[in-house]
């Protein structure tokens, strides 16, 4: 299966460039002139992702997680949420190589096919790095009134949370 | 909003590390955070720019536009601007780079969408409906085959280490239908600008 994957990139690169090869006149410098944009990109979203990764990693390295995991364990029995599973329930929208990380040793110490490691694979499957996206796309343009923006996307987490563990649970219960 | 939210994490790191006594952690953390910033935008210098370039290319070349004509009946479901529009195009490369697991591919056209839906949103600083409906379609996430998670199963042995993958477009689909119906409801009490671009 990965290695079907590993196709992919090299696949959509080479059908655009010789796309581009026969319907346009001079592929490189249409590939140069969006480069060029996209240097631009990197060097206006770089100060926002400096203040919002070093908050991130305050977050992380200051036990919140674990407090926050502690709060939530009576509605984690509720839902049938794995307790295992929570603090990377936490992490998810906060760090994605964190997140990872956390998945990687969830896996290792519940085993791969156990109802946690499983809740933890789809429940990392199905949802984004919510805080870091969000900035990240609305710092390249400015805008700093994002409205319901987060408070939709943490709904969407939240229920993943709670779907992934159903779903699981209907399939391998 | 994401003030509060930057100031908030902060402080809330403070109360959590001075309660569980890691404040020498947390002292690390501001400095190697800037450090895992700059690694991070440095990644970003190399791949940002090459799938610009491809989007460039894919754009003058007409494969934008019939991805784009693929994905019409959706979008015209979901967004307000037009499915013709340059923003609508790169909405699309975002979508389905995403959907095929290219996540270096999807965020330069994910970035270039916003640009454009910027053009067309009559304020600076405020967030039109569409962007915000885009950026929901991003932070729920649908992937078609989800490597990452099936390499780290495999590593610990699972026995079919795709066997979750229904599991997996089932959650996705369900969160991302339940981000879309959240938008539709919140948006009518979050400022209320009637931008009907």
């Amino acid at each position: 299966m990965s290695y079907i994957t590993a196709w992919f990139a090299p696949l959509v690169i080479c059908v655009i460039v010789v796309t581009g090869m026969i319907r346009t006149d001079n592929v490189f410098s249409h590939f140069t002139s969006g480069a060029t944009m996209g240097l631009k990109t990197v060097y206006s979203i770089a100060p926002s992702l400096v203040g919002l990764i070093v908050a991130v990693q305050m977050l992380k390295s200051s036990g919140a997680v674990d407090i926050l995991t502690y709060a939530l364990t009576p509605i984690a029995d509720i839902l049938h949420i794995p307790k295992d599973v929570m603090p990377l329930v936490l992490l998810r929208p906060v760090s994605g190589s964190g997140a990872l990380a956390m998945l990687d040793r969830l896996v290792a110490t519940a085993g791969a096919d156990s109802i946690s490691g499983r809740v933890a694979s789809v429940l990392c499957a199905s949802s984004e790095t919510t805080f870091y996206t969000t900035t990240l796309y609305f710092s390249s343009v400015r805008i700093k009134r994002i409205r319901h923006t987060l408070i939709a996307a943490l709904i969407a987490d939240f229920s993943c949370t709670i779907i992934s563990a159903i779903t699981v649970n209907l399939f391998f219960g | 909003m994401i003030s509060y939210v930057w100031g908030g994490m902060m402080l809330l790191s403070l109360i959590c590390a001075a309660i569980t006594g890691r404040m020498p952690e947390l002292s690390n953390a501001v400095f190697s955070g800037g450090e895992s910033a700059i690694s991070l935008c440095i990644s970003l210098l190399a791949t940002i720019p090459l799938w610009s370039g491809l989007m460039n290319i894919a754009e003058s070349s007409g494969i934008v536009r019939l991805i784009s004509r693929m994905l019409r009946p959706l979008f015209r479901l979901i967004f307000r601007i037009s499915p013709d529009s340059k923003a609508a195009g790169a909405i699309c490369m975002n979508v389905s780079a995403n959907m095929l697991g290219l996540a270096n591919a999807a965020t330069p056209f994910g970035i270039k969408a916003m640009g454009l839906l910027q053009d067309e949103n009559p304020s600076d600083d405020t967030a039109s409906d569409d962007m915000i409906t885009f950026v929901l379609i991003n932070t729920a996430s649908v992937q078609i085959i989800p490597t990452t998670v099936a390499q780290i199963r495999a590593k610990y042995g699972s026995a079919s280490p795709m066997d979750i993958i229904c599991c997996i477009w089932i959650t996705s689909i369900c969160t991302l239908i339940i981000a879309l119906i959240a938008n539709v409801i919140l948006r009518q009490f979050s400022g209320g600008r009637k931008c009907h671009i």
